[in-house]
């Protein structure tokens, strides 16, 4: 019974068509006319202040990182790619100049043998020469030696046989002895 | 009599044993300084949740992106998860036309979600719970995808009753069938939401009516936290089904033809 009612707490209700007077709920809640016009004062409030925090604060922020974000992809994927072509590029040029350096080195390599090989031709040809010449010149000294040595060795044979002719007794008959030697030296 | 309507719960209450079912008591919207009685004004337990919620929503959109890092922070992700969830959803539904409403159907789905969210909370009070706050919702939604139908579209907007697909005969008795069910929507957009919130609160404090009996409260206790578990999931879903079917009532505005 509505006598009953002693605990402090439900006397602080104010006993309506919506709460016993036990401060419980008669039947729902939700159907209590008298609280609908607080409910919806009071939700138009949230609602508005809702609104206007996320039009004018939240949501164009949030766009705008978003936006900013897939500039900053959009910007990072071309520099890297930029980079991408350049280092491409660098490698290309390295390996052309290798090449070159390479072509430079044989051209180097090839030429600088050619002109050995010249020189080489040129000092064998210059030796031959003062080879030949040396071998002309020794041979004419040995003809002259022999010549000479001939001339001495007939001499010598002339002057031995009148000393043999002469130690012999004989007259020395220089023409005779002459033709004598002439002629042993044709052997 | 008014006191008969208390029906079991009068009953229970009645036995004077330990058993005290209460399960509607959570929703009774009572002042929160006083005593009096609640006037339009008067700064209630429903002003400080509704207030609770916006706070909440201020501290993930607002404080949460304040750094407007490049690279997101937590708080920042869950913000930009949210909008791109409810932008993706609008742009999905309504097309490109529809993202002129988008900060509107952000508005009540950061709303809701955040009431259902707060209203699971122990001791707190469900705003969504209430009809007054859901039917309030769902005929703005009404009155504003409606209104908007016909100024966008004229009277072809009456188009969206009259299905040029199916045979002319059958065509009068749909259009009453499209009409009925197009005045129908604010009903089910508001009930589906504070149903559904207002059924797991009570049968979580039925529940916790029984854990107060020592032979089933392991059971009970085990039951409020499967409940609970479920209770999570149909805030967000509830939520959800609202600001997707928002979406689909705008595209009918938007596009009235079938």
């Amino acid at each position: 019974m509505a006598t009953e009612t002693t605990g402090a707490e439900n006397a602080a209700h104010a006993v309506g068509s919506c709460v016993d007077a036990g401060g419980s709920a008669i039947g729902m809640p939700q159907l209590c006319f008298d609280w609908w016009g607080n409910q919806i004062f009071w939700l138009i409030v949230t609602l508005v202040a809702i609104y206007f925090v996320l039009a004018r604060i939240a949501l164009p922020r949030i766009a705008s990182i978003l936006a900013e974000r897939q500039g900053t992809i959009t910007n990072d994927i071309a520099a890297a790619e930029e980079l991408k072509r350049k280092a491409e590029e660098a490698e290309d040029a390295y390996q052309k100049a290798l090449a070159d350096a390479r072509a430079e080195a044989q051209a180097i390599a090839q030429k600088t043998r050619d002109e050995i090989k010249a020189d080489l031709n040129a000092a064998i040809a210059r030796a031959d020469d003062q080879i030949a010449a040396k071998a002309a010149e020794s041979e004419k000294a040995i003809s002259e030696i022999r010549a000479s040595a001939m001339e001495n060795v007939e001499v010598v044979a002339k002057d031995a046989a009148e000393a043999i002719v002469a130690a012999l007794g004989g007259k020395t008959d220089e023409a005779a002895i002459a033709a004598a030697v002439a002629n042993r030296m044709k052997g | 009599m008014a006191t008969e309507t208390t029906g079991a719960e009068a009953a229970a209450h009645s036995e004077g044993g330990s058993l005290v079912f209460h399960p509607m008591d959570q929703f009774i919207v009572k002042p929160l300084f006083g005593h009096g009685d609640v006037g339009l004004f008067t700064i209630t337990n429903v002003t400080l949740w509704l207030f609770l919620a916006v706070a909440s929503v201020i501290a993930l959109m607002v404080l949460g992106t304040s750094k407007r890092a490049i690279v997101p922070g937590r708080g920042q992700s869950i913000a930009e998860l949210a909008y791109g969830f409810v932008y993706k959803m609008v742009e999905d539904v309504t097309g490109k036309e529809g993202l002129k409403y988008f900060p509107y159907i952000m508005t009540l789905f950061m709303f809701i979600v955040f009431a259902n969210f707060l209203g699971l909370l122990p001791k707190s009070f469900t705003t969504t719970s209430h009809f007054a706050v859901t039917v309030v919702l769902a005929l703005a939604v009404f009155l504003t995808v409606t209104i908007l139908g016909f100024v966008k579209n004229g009277t072809a907007f009456l188009g969206l009753f009259w299905v040029s697909s199916a045979p002319l005969a059958l065509r009068p008795i749909l259009a009453i069938i499209e009409l009925i069910s197009y005045f129908v929507r604010p009903v089910s957009h508001s009930i589906r939401l504070a149903g559904n919130v207002m059924a797991g609160h009570a049968v979580i404090k039925v529940f916790a009516g029984f854990a107060a009996v020592a032979a089933i409260s392991p059971l009970s206790v085990l039951a409020i936290t499967a409940i609970y578990g479920l209770e999570v999931l149909v805030a967000f879903i509830q939520a959800y089904v609202f600001t997707i079917l928002t979406c689909v009532y705008l595209k009918d505005a938007l596009h009235p033809h079938h």
